[in-house]
């Protein structure tokens, strides 16, 4: 069965890489700019994982998880950080929330895609 | 009427006046006791017989001159809010008995001083104290129709008994306590009494003559206009009457203060500060309305007998004239009133002198360390009855020697004379600290000595020699000590003549040994009290420099020998307890020594206080340059404390300083932080952009040719971001920590923007955005182009971001104010939300509206624009109010 991923990031060269990276690994790719719009998607598609990045415009990436594991219907999903925060306080807390991974920027690719596989399979 | 029936008639009287002064005392707090009104009528003591009789005397003989010795009163009272206040004041602290007592202590418990005021005081009241027995014997006759009165022999005179049952009255009702500073309820309520009834009787008498006996006041006046010398009884005269006037009004403005009796009822018996506001107006009223027949009654009774031979008697002899018995009675008994309030008050007052300032002082004190308390108090009370006897009889032998031959006004002047001889050291002493006891003690005997010499001693030497020699020749012949013509000055009535040389003299010694003498530190101390009043209750018991060694259980000895066990302890407790000192405190200090002295003032004098509790008290002598030193210090202290207090201000200012500065740095410290994990993030975006794509097409080698280029065109995209980012940074700490020097130049700011606009063309193009240049003229400013570029071009990149694309609309535009040139960035995009203006020119900081992609720039751009602007001393703002879109506007000054 094809796992899918939901990228939420503002970078569009970012998720660029990552959105052709996952799907030459057979993933099915939601892309969102920030949190607003990651929660529209999550009312259609429920994901395996999430790449969350935290410093986005409007909703970050905090708030959407906290709305992710208030809600019934979501809060399964596996949620991987993706940020450029890397400061120690800053994964305590990431991981506090409820992410499973705290990944930070910049990134090895084929790191991500071997974490995000570990989380999924 | 016959004899019998009026001594029957007086004892009567005297019953009722007992009876009185029994109920007053009994209700000492009662209302009928304690008001204004009792207060300001029993200041009426200042009417005696010489008042109620010797006024009309005088306007008969040579008219108005009765006058003065009331106007003096009058001007006097206003002043007495300011000056009554302050000697009550210090009399009611420092438990102040007698007149004698306050001059005393003025000059630091003078024993010296204490009884020489004390004689001053005996010699001027007891020929006044005469005047009233006098009156009584004159007036007894008269009524009586009995002349047997004057006679050889005291066991017949029923004006020794009159005086002797004053005496009883007064020893009666005067000595209930033994603390004289204690009020005397008792006789000044019937004092009250007794000025109501000489009031009411005189006015009555008054009213009898002017409407009954004669048609009114003009008639009088007719009658009277048509005698020989009606002309010098109505008007002042002569420039030498002028002086008399001036001489004898402030003879009795002082002489209201200082008269024995006066000071009793002013001071010792005022029971609240304020009923001095009723009595500045009622007393002079009360005045005012004693003289207003004087002058009446005096015509009246030089028409109906034609010689003035007994014109002080005119009140009662023109009623008998009439056959009115009746009436002449009332005036007998206004008279007698008149005459026991005086003669009692004035004895009662006297007598606390006698006892407290010579007596016990010179004489007793050894004996009361030795007795027990309870014989003290009787030895005290006794002294003081027998004082009162004593005075009452000396005055009655002085009036069987001397009055007869005198009028009541010539007494009367002649104590006042004497009386004002403490004026000096009383009133100046009040404001002037450097009056010194030996000043005062010169002044007083030079003016005392002077008033005997020209008033006193001429009638006495006259009626002892029977010959006027030495007031015709003056003594041994020499012309210049004639009495009543000093120095030839022979203008003046010999009263105004005796106060203006007695007068001069005494304040010429007063101020000059004064100011050639210093007093030792006691005398010193307590004119800074009296003179500093108002901070009497600072200095109060801690203002005695004293200096020695004493045990309280010493003190206390001493006390309870006056106040008795009892009374003694506890006034101890009251003092340990104010001064939370420990109640077993075994050393005396100055405040306790001070504490005593007070105490003991009312019973035995201050004088003697200070000498008893001398007694039990090693005193060590003060040297001057000690209590200098102490002065010294203690100024030390002051201005040591002034210093500690700015300095501890300047501490809390700077304090205050360093929080904020503290502050400034924790927020500055915070906002490093958050510029250095925003510039991180920054930095991160772009490389994280740059590694992925890179690892992306290393890795995919079979990847499509477009995907590729897309890759390779976004590592490009996110190098030059890279790039920016960094000299943005530069550029910005290098504006932030002022390193950046500008290159001013003078130029075309029309042509700048025609740069900055062109520069930025091309993306405004892709966006379809229309920028227009509103203001086409040229104008030369002094700046420097390339960071205006910047500055310009930040605004126009910001605006085209905010901008919808192919409706954006932005204009530039620019007009001279002010001595500078104001250029604005106007756009039709979404505008600035109302919490953003503030922070806008922050820097990293990014709408939260912000729902576009991520400008091209690093963030920093407006924090550098307003630096930019600011270097060069101008205004960066976001316009408020504007209905759509946002206007950016900065200001460059002409210079």
């Amino acid at each position: 069965m094809t796992k899918k991923i939901l990228i939420v990031d503002d970078e569009p060269n970012i998720v660029m890489s990552l959105e052709y990276t996952f799907k030459k690994q057979g993933f099915e790719v939601f892309i969102a700019r920030d949190g607003s719009e990651a929660l529209e998607i999550l009312k259609h598609h429920i994901p395996d994982v999430i790449l969350l990045d935290i410093m986005m415009p409007n909703v970050d990436g905090y708030q959407t998880l906290s709305y992710i594991k208030e809600s019934e219907s979501l809060k399964h999903i596996k949620v991987v950080f993706l940020t450029a925060k890397n400061k120690a306080s800053d994964i305590e807390k990431g991981l506090k929330l409820g992410a499973d991974k705290y990944l930070t920027k910049p990134f090895s690719v084929k790191k991500i895609v071997s974490e995000i596989l570990e989380l999924v399979t | 009427m016959n004899s019998y029936s009026l001594v029957f008639i007086i004892i009567i009287y005297l019953a009722v006046l007992f009876y009185i002064a029994f109920l007053a005392e009994k209700k000492r707090q009662s209302k009928w006791v304690n008001n204004p009104y009792v207060y300001t009528l029993s200041l009426a003591v200042y009417c005696s017989a010489w008042t109620y009789y010797g006024s009309v005397g005088i306007a008969a003989n040579s008219g108005i001159h009765f006058l003065p010795i009331y106007i003096g009163p009058v001007i006097a009272a206003p002043l007495w809010i300011v000056l009554l206040r302050k000697i009550i004041r210090i009399s009611k602290h420092h438990k102040i008995s007698s007149i004698a007592d306050f001059i005393s202590l003025r000059y630091g418990n003078n024993r010296f001083l204490g009884a020489l005021v004390t004689v001053i005081c005996l010699f001027g009241t007891l020929p006044y104290i005469s005047l009233q027995l006098k009156a009584v014997s004159e007036t007894f006759e008269i009524i009586s129709g009995d002349n047997s009165y004057i006679s050889t022999v005291v066991i017949d005179d029923s004006t020794f008994y009159v005086a002797l049952l004053l005496a009883i009255f007064a020893a009666f009702f005067g000595t209930q306590n033994t603390d004289a500073s204690e009020k005397h309820k008792g006789i000044v309520a019937t004092v009250a009494l007794e000025s109501i009834l000489k009031l009411i009787f005189f006015l009555i008498i008054g009213t009898y003559i002017t409407f009954y006996l004669f048609d009114g006041t003009s008639d009088i006046y007719e009658k009277i206009s048509v005698s020989d010398n009606f002309k010098d009884l109505t008007t002042l005269g002569k420039v030498e009457d002028g002086f008399n006037w001036f001489f004898m009004i402030a003879l009795s403005f002082m002489v209201v203060f200082l008269l024995p009796r006066q000071f009793q009822v002013t001071v010792l018996e005022n029971n609240r500060e304020k009923h001095l506001k009723k009595a500045i107006w009622l007393f002079p009223l009360y005045l005012l309305l004693f003289n207003s027949f004087v002058i009446f009654i005096a015509w009246a009774g030089k028409l109906t007998f034609g010689s003035t031979e007994n014109a002080e008697y005119y009140t009662l002899l023109l009623p008998l004239e009439h056959g009115n018995t009746f009436l002449a009675t009332l005036v007998f008994l206004g008279g007698f009133s008149a005459v026991i309030s005086m003669v009692v008050v004035s004895t009662l007052a006297l007598s606390t002198m006698v006892s407290n300032n010579l007596v016990i002082p010179y004489g007793f004190l050894d004996k009361f360390i030795k007795n027990q308390p309870e014989r003290n108090s009787k030895y005290i009370k006794t002294i003081r009855r027998i004082s009162i006897f004593t005075i009452i009889i000396t005055a009655y032998f002085f009036y069987v020697l001397f009055s007869k031959a005198l009028s009541l006004y010539s007494i009367g002047l002649i104590s006042f004379v004497i009386i004002s001889q403490l004026a000096p050291s009383f009133f100046i002493g009040l404001y002037w600290n450097r009056g010194s006891s030996k000043g005062a003690i010169i002044g007083m005997i030079v003016g005392f000595c002077i008033a005997i010499y020209t008033l006193v001693l001429p009638f006495t030497l006259e009626v002892y020699s029977g010959t006027d020699d030495f007031r015709q020749y003056g003594l041994l012949g020499i012309e210049a000590l004639k009495p009543y013509a000093l120095f030839g000055i022979d203008f003046l009535s010999p009263p105004s003549h005796a106060f203006f040389w007695s007068m001069t003299l005494n304040l010429f010694c007063y101020l000059t040994f004064s100011l050639l003498s210093k007093g030792n530190y006691r005398e010193r101390n307590y004119a800074e009290m009296f003179v500093d009043s108002k901070n009497f209750t600072n200095l109060q018991d801690s203002a005695l420099v004293w200096k020695g060694e004493a045990y309280v259980t010493d003190i206390k000895n001493v006390l309870a020998r006056f106040l008795g066990e009892q009374r003694a302890a506890r006034a101890l407790r009251i003092f340990f307890t104010k001064y939370e000192l420990s109640q077993d405190t075994q050393l005396a200090d100055a405040r306790l020594i001070n504490f005593s002295e007070k105490l003991l003032t009312g019973s035995i004098g201050s004088a003697s206080a200070k000498i008893l509790i001398a007694s039990v008290v090693k005193e060590e002598q003060i040297s001057l340059v000690e209590v200098l030193k102490i002065l010294e210090e203690s100024k030390e202290n002051i201005v040591s404390n002034k210093v500690l207090l700015e300095k501890s201000n300047e501490l809390s200012q700077l304090t205050s300083r360093l929080k904020e500065a503290n502050e400034e740095l924790i927020s500055k410290d915070r906002q490093k932080d958050e510029f250095l994990d925003t510039v991180a993030h920054e930095l991160k975006t772009p490389i994280t952009g740059i590694r992925a794509a890179t690892e992306v097409i290393m890795d995919d080698e079979d990847m499509p040719k477009e995907i590729k280029a897309q890759f390779l065109k976004n590592i490009l995209q996110d190098s030059d971001r890279l790039g920016r980012l960094i000299n943005n940074i530069l550029d910005f700490e290098k504006l932030e920590t002022g390193g950046l020097l500008l290159d001013l130049k003078e130029q075309d700011i029309q042509r700048t923007i025609a740069k900055a606009i062109s520069s930025i063309s091309q993306i405004a193009a892709k966006k379809e955005v229309q920028i227009v240049n509103n203001n086409v003229h040229s104008f030369m400013l002094s700046y420097d182009e390339d960071r205006i570029l910047q500055v310009l071009t930040n605004l126009l990149s910001n605006a085209i971001k905010f901008c919808e694309a192919k409706t954006g609309k932005i204009i530039v535009d620019y007009k001279l104010g002010n001595q500078l040139i104001e250029i604005s960035v106007s756009d039709n995009g979404k505008g600035i939300l109302e919490e953003d203006f503030l922070y806008i020119f922050d820097k990293f900081y990014q709408s939260q509206d912000q729902n576009t992609r991520k400008p091209e720039g690093s963030g920093l751009g407006l924090a550098i624009t307003k630096q930019i602007v600011e270097k060069h001393n101008g205004k960066i703002w976001a316009k408020k109010d504007i209905k759509n879109g946002a206007t950016l506007v900065f200001t460059i000054p002409f210079k």
